[in-house]
């Protein structure tokens, strides 16, 4: 469980965030949504300690981030695993050596046994035989699949994911959240998600924070959402046709 | 600009306080250590080697062509060309073409990281990402930093000598007398001791600039660029001092 209390953080004179707080739950997906600009990169930062806020408390189960020493944050971060935008693959590393990385680094275990995990890892993101090509060689998809691969190598209890499906055709990001979502089960995760997909809000959206202008606007889950009269939230969500029509079922169907 | 400049400075010495922390596995460390000796320097003796033959052989054409007089000795040439190559060629002006070579490589490569989230994933894996990168290119730098000046004193002797064999600009025999003569061994070690300082200078005010890159590619291309433009005054400056410093 990750709970965040009153979080701030401003740039020169702008404040971004402006005061949020949540709870995000173990073993779910947890969705931070919100329009481009809103905050949720910066919050997402926040709470994995690449930023730190003016004001505010990040607890990792009862374990507060901005009151920890340097080696205690250090062990911390070895409980995280995190999916960036751009997957963020080391460029002169194999497949298999960017999964073996963190294993490599601060794991006990003998080559062999890294090796052996390293590809448990990778099948499990269903990419076996891609481990000796080079990230410059595989799809934008195959990547974030093998930065899951590489986010879970240390079994970790947090997964951060920012922007995953992002670059990704909607086929692909249907198998990308759907991986995220049995492996948060899987191992038990507190998973966190920044995103603007409705396609991934619909599909894994277990507890959704909804944010404006930096400030907790709504919180739910995907099936509150149909339902929700807050009026940012509608237009934001069926801000498309596509989901204007959904919404208009859902209504029709409620008031039958 | 000068607020600037200390504001700059401050944050090299508490990024080299990271760099010089404890690596956290010394395995991995050791590992890249290795690599950076064969990206930074083995694939550098190349263009060492063909600058520094050339410029021997050049130095050796101007200086028999402008000292030309009866009341010199021949040998003198080949005194010169050796003090020249040996006291500021293969230090200092070969790390300053290093600036250009190396500096703009590790700039680049490490604001690239910086610009593609890699140093953000390493510092969320709990690695010190400034120490991972950084330390081993300071120290694969600095290790084979002598082994490149050597092979340049050597690439110029024998571009003097080819000079003498190819060109007939000079008697062979002459040169070699004039290379032995009034030899004083301190000069290559001050040489080797003024090259530890570049290297140091190129590995980690480029690792710097890499490092503190922020925004997209133009942001690194101008990094690279301003790492070359900083290495190489520092090294003239640095240079300046440790002359003075080194002297008999």
């Amino acid at each position: 469980m990750i709970e965040i209390n009153t979080i701030e953080k401003s740039f020169e004179e702008k404040k971004v965030l402006k005061g949020i707080s949540t709870t995000f739950k173990t073993g779910e997906t947890n969705l931070i949504i919100g329009e481009s600009g809103s905050g949720k990169t910066v919050l997402m930062q926040c709470i994995v300690g690449l930023l730190t806020p003016e004001k505010g408390e990040v607890k990792y189960d009862h374990r507060d981030l901005l009151k920890m020493g340097k080696l205690e944050t250090q062990k911390l971060r070895r409980e995280m695993g995190m999916l960036f935008q751009s997957a963020a693959l080391f460029d002169s590393m194999t497949v298999l050596e960017n999964v073996m990385f963190p294993l490599n680094m601060f794991s006990d275990k003998t080559l062999r046994e890294q090796t052996r995990r390293a590809l448990t890892c990778l099948d499990r993101v269903n990419l076996k035989g891609a481990d000796t090509k080079f990230p410059g060689e595989i799809s934008g998809g195959m990547q974030k699949r093998v930065a899951i691969a590489r986010a879970i190598a240390l079994n970790p209890h947090y997964l951060f994911c920012d922007e995953p499906n992002s670059g990704l055709d909607p086929k692909t990001s249907l198998v990308i959240d759907a991986l995220i979502h049995e492996i948060t089960k899987e191992y038990g995760m507190t998973t966190i998600i920044n995103t603007h997909d409705m396609n991934s809000v619909m599909s894994i959206g277990e507890n959704i924070l909804f944010i404006n202008k930096g400030k907790n606007e709504w919180e739910g889950s995907k099936e509150n959402i149909l339902s929700s009269n807050n009026k940012k939230l509608n237009s934001f969500i069926f801000a498309s046709d596509l989901f204007k029509k959904v919404k208009e079922i859902e209504v029709n169907q409620v008031k039958e | 600009m000068i607020a600037e400049g200390l504001e700059t400075t401050g944050k090299y010495i508490l990024l080299m306080k990271r760099v010089f922390s404890r690596p956290e596995r010394i395995r991995v460390y050791l590992k890249q250590y290795v690599k950076e000796i064969e990206q930074l320097g083995i694939n550098s003796i190349g263009i060492v080697l063909l600058i520094s033959l050339f410029i021997g052989a050049v130095i050796t054409i101007q200086i028999k062509l402008n000292i030309e007089s009866p009341w010199m000795p021949r040998w003198t040439v080949g005194y010169i060309t050796r003090e020249i190559m040996l006291l500021e060629f293969s230090s200092s002006i070969m790390c300053l073409i290093l600036a250009g070579k190396v500096g703009s490589n590790i700039s680049s490569e490490i604001g690239s990281m910086r610009v593609t989230q890699q140093i953000d994933a390493l510092e969320i894996m709990g690695v010190n990402s400034a120490s991972f990168l950084i330390l081993p290119k300071i120290l694969a730098l600095v290790t084979i930093i002598p082994l490149l000046v050597t092979f340049s004193i050597c690439a110029g002797i024998i571009g003097a000598y080819c000079t003498c064999w190819f060109g007939g600009i000079l008697n062979a025999s002459d040169l070699s007398y004039g290379l032995q003569y009034n030899f004083v061994e301190w000069y290559a070690w001050s040489s080797f001791i003024k090259s530890l300082f570049f290297a140091f200078i190129i590995a980690s005010v480029s690792s710097f600039y890499g490092y503190s890159v922020k925004g997209g590619s133009i942001e690194v291309g101008k990094a690279s660029t301003d790492s070359v433009v900083s290495c190489s005054v520092l090294i003239l400056f640095s240079d300046l001092i440790l002359t003075n410093l080194l002297k008999l």
